[in-house]
């Protein structure tokens, strides 16, 4: 076990290190840098302003320079400066993570709390009107963009409550700290529980076939037991692996979400950074995101061997 | 008798009504005033940045030496008065512009303001100063100056190669704050210094802009407000939303547009919402270096097509303006007359006359029903500038040309355009001040940075200066009057349209005057108080 864990941890500081190449020269390849930018916004360009301040970026040296500047950079835990906001790039980006990862970790929690029970009683209840209208609610769920199930939450909150969930940094009632967290959160998350319900659902009626689901009914294991301890602990890795896809690809439904519930989180800060081409906050915040994905993917491996004796005794 | 007391009675009562009123429309202080702000500005600079989404915020950080009036909607030589200085005057030659400065003045740090930060500014923007601004938009404004001169403290001199009357105007602009020399031009983007109402407390790019009231203000009892508090909404269903639950005190200045005010009077129908125009036009540059727009009679025959009407009931449910190169009447100055406008090719009400003509311009020009002209028609990747152009390539197929649309991103639009890969592009020009000295030379000025399509006309460029240095305005509209003429005739930059939006706010805000022939330079906030 020891050496699989060293292992995975080997490549993943393989994968980093490759991230770290293809995010730099993918970012470059785009056309126009922040220059351009900086620029067209003042509706002129004279050339030799333009070399001072390609010069003062940096942004005039060879790539390879600017990329090995970049990575000691970021091994000497320095991030270098927001061509933008011209503060440190990890002053812009530390106060936003906490904030993300809320959004994300309650959404993940909602997706998992609501996908997996109701995933079980779908499969318990094949072909049922409950099964049924399970169903339907999961494809709509799958089928909703999540900018509009965000803006239909907004609308329904002016037209009920009268006010709108605009993101409170420090919410000091449970009412403030529901609606700048919990609402997003619930609007992003019923995609994901969605996929989750069918997963486990799919996984849960495979399992429930088994021979050995017969043969525990037969020994007069309760219902219950059958089917979450007997059953639902064989459907779960799937479900794992879903769960653990969904939290690696969450930044990417996030970034609508931060957008509709304006929430000055990591994932709309990276959008508008690409627009401005903010190499400095770019590559960092995408490194930042590629270590959230390469985890997951270990911790997901990981619970497999938990869940699954026979990953742990191959090694 | 009975009859007396009935009328010591009304009297008492219309005292009463009237002392009433008078209290409340005497000024509260206290309450911070929230505003969503539509996106996140480049830096806090207003002397390095080109929108109003810097004015916006910043304003309320500075002074300027003058200023126009901010509770007259209507920016003109009339409506300016004292800000840092507390007079002006000219030379006997009009070459030299002399102000005097209100003493005692600090800024927010507490350093004493002198002639000196007026020069240091100046000479900054001039590219005179050792210190550099990073982009600097807004230097040709200052062509004419030759150097700014201190006598004493209290006193600064802008010296004229020639006279320039609206030097005046631009220095009344929301875009000619005075900076303080102690403070770096880097410093000046992330945490502005100034001598304003309101003092700077944080910009957290994407999300918030803090202001604070300046208690040391120099003009005394003001500002009646504790503080100004924009947050960055970008999504505009979301900050729409956001004001109609009473999330903010305003939207963001002209950035509601048609469609959307009906939402806002229907769901909030106590809100006050102003249309007004923005002084941005929408207009086509055309590539006249290189087939086939070289041809005059192509460049005559596009600016025939055109159905100005269309584009306005279509993008802005009928609410914008046709007109030339200046703002139309009656909020614009400058505007030539209807019926001057109208005998411009193109400007006639009959449409399909124009594009008749058009059709034997372009079989003149070698295309005809069976050769049509395929082009792409360029323009910048945002809904502003997209929607009108779709809307143009519809009218181009009247007259034989097929377009196809080329949207850009903004981060290579502007070096498309700067080294010609286009041949039709549809762009936005701002005019921060109704003046034709702003707009002839900074759009039409042969070498001017801003001049896209390096349109240059020798003679035209002779009566740019003529009208600038004429004093009499009624000699100097005449004469713009027929340079806008020329521009249009010459299809420099077809103008199809002046738009115009909306701003929204709360009953209880007072004191909010929405500018009509700028929207650039009315966000002082002195004079605003909440009525709660």
């Amino acid at each position: 076990m020891l050496a699989y864990i060293v292992r995975r941890l080997g490549l993943m500081l393989v994968t980093l290190f490759g991230i770290s190449i293809v995010v730099f020269f993918l970012l470059r390849i785009v056309p126009g840098n922040i220059v351009d930018i900086l620029f067209d916004a003042a509706g002129f360009v004279d050339p030799a302003d333009k070399a001072n301040l390609e010069r003062e970026l940096g942004i005039d040296q060879p790539l390879v320079l600017q990329y090995l500047h970049w990575i000691g950079g970021l091994l000497r835990g320095d991030l270098g400066y927001s061509y933008v906001s011209e503060k440190p790039a990890l002053e812009e980006i530390l106060p936003r993570i906490p904030i993300t990862a809320r959004l994300a970790g309650l959404a993940l929690l909602f997706s998992a709390s609501i996908g997996i029970p109701l995933g079980v009683v779908s499969a318990v209840y094949q072909g049922s009107r409950i099964d049924y209208a399970l169903r339907v609610v999961s494809l709509s769920g799958l089928s909703l963009p999540s900018f509009w199930l965000g803006l239909l939450i907004l609308m329904a909150s002016v037209a009920l409550f009268g006010s709108i969930p605009i993101f409170n940094p420090n919410p000091s009632t449970f009412g403030e700290m529901f609606a700048t967290y919990c609402l997003p959160a619930l609007a992003v998350a019923f995609r994901s529980s969605a996929l989750t319900m069918r997963i486990t659902r799919s996984s849960m009626l495979e399992v429930l076939r088994q021979d050995y689901i017969r043969t525990a009914r037969a020994k007069g294991a309760s219902e219950a037991s059958v089917n979450f301890h007997h059953a639902l602990k064989n459907a779960i890795l799937p479900v794992i692996t879903v769960v653990g896809i969904e939290a690696a690809f969450l930044i990417g439904g996030l970034i609508v979400t931060e957008t509709v519930f304006n929430i000055p989180g990591v994932a709309r800060f990276l959008v508008e950074a690409i627009r401005w081409r903010d190499y400095p906050i770019v590559q960092n915040l995408v490194m930042f995101i590629a270590v959230v994905v390469v985890v997951a993917n270990f911790v997901v491996d990981m619970l497999y061997a938990v869940f699954d004796p026979r990953i742990r005794y191959s090694d | 008798m009975r009859s007396g007391r009935v009328l010591a009675a009304a009297a008492w009562c219309t005292l009463a009504i009237c002392g009433g009123a008078a209290l409340a429309d005497e000024p509260k202080q206290g309450g911070i005033f929230r505003i969503y702000h539509r996106d996140s500005p480049g830096s806090a600079s207003i002397h390095e940045e080109a929108t109003f989404s810097t004015n916006a915020p910043f304003m309320a950080v500075f002074n300027n030496l003058v200023i126009f009036k901010q509770d007259v909607a209507q920016n003109s030589m009339d409506s300016i008065v004292p800000d840092l200085a507390d007079s002006w005057s000219w030379s006997a030659d009009n070459k030299t512009l002399t102000f005097k400065l209100h003493q005692g003045v600090k800024w927010h740090d507490g350093k004493p303001f002198t002639s000196a930060d007026v020069k240091c500014t100046f000479d900054m923007i001039m590219g005179k100063s050792p210190q550099k601004l990073r982009k600097n938009p807004r230097k040709s404004w200052y062509d004419q100056v030759v150097d700014v001169t201190t006598n004493g403290d209290f006193e600064a001199s802008f010296n004229l190669k020639r006279p320039q009357p609206s030097l005046l105007a631009l220095l009344a602009s929301g875009y000619s704050p005075v900076y303080p020399c102690h403070v770096s031009p880097g410093e000046m983007r992330t945490h502005p210094i100034g001598t304003g109402p309101f003092k700077f407390v944080e910009f957290k790019a994407n999300d918030s802009i803090k202001l604070t009231r300046n208690p040391d203000y120099w003009k005394k009892g003001l500002p009646y407000l504790d503080g100004i508090e924009f947050t960055i909404i970008p999504n505009r269903s979301t900050a729409i939303l956001a004001f109609i639950a009473g999330g903010f005190d305003m939207t963001f200045p002209y950035e509601v547009t048609i469609p959307l005010l009906k939402d806002i009077k229907t769901q909030a129908p106590n809100a006050v919402c102003v249309v007004a125009p923005t002084n941005v036009s929408t207009n086509i540059i055309v590539n006249s270096s290189n087939p086939p727009f070289d041809n005059p009679d192509t460049r005559r025959a596009l600016a025939l097509a055109l159905d100005r009407k269309a584009f306005i009931s279509i993008l802005f449910e009928g609410q914008a303006d046709i007109g030339g190169t200046m703002l139309p009447a009656p909020d614009g100055l400058w505007a030539m007359p209807k019926e001057m406008l109208e005998s411009i090719p193109g400007y006639g009400a009959d449409v399909e006359a124009n594009r008749a003509e058009a059709r034997k311009l372009m079989e003149k020009a070698g295309f005809g029903p069976d050769k049509h002209l395929q082009l792409k028609v360029s323009t910048r990747n945002i809904p502003i500038y997209r929607d009108p152009a779709v809307i143009l390539i519809d009218q181009l197929k009247s007259i034989y040309i097929d377009g196809e649309l080329d949207v850009v991103d903004t981060a290579q639009w502007f070096p498309k355009v700067a080294r010609k890969d286009y041949a039709l592009g549809l762009n936005l020009t701002g005019n921060a001040v109704d003046d034709p000295d702003q707009s002839f030379y900074e759009n039409y000025s042969c070498g001017s940075e801003r001049n896209y399509t390096n349109y240059c006309n020798k003679d035209i460029e002779k009566l740019f200066d003529a009208q600038s240095v004429e004093t009499n305005i009624a000699k100097r509209k005449k004469l713009v009057w027929e340079i806008d003429r020329k521009l249009q005739e010459d299809v420099a930059r077809p103008i199809i349209l002046h738009s115009r939006a909306g701003t929204c706010w709360q009953p209880y805000v007072k004191g909010i005057t929405i500018m009509v022939n700028s929207s650039y330079n009315g966000y002082r906030y002195e004079d605003v108080w909440l009525d709660k």
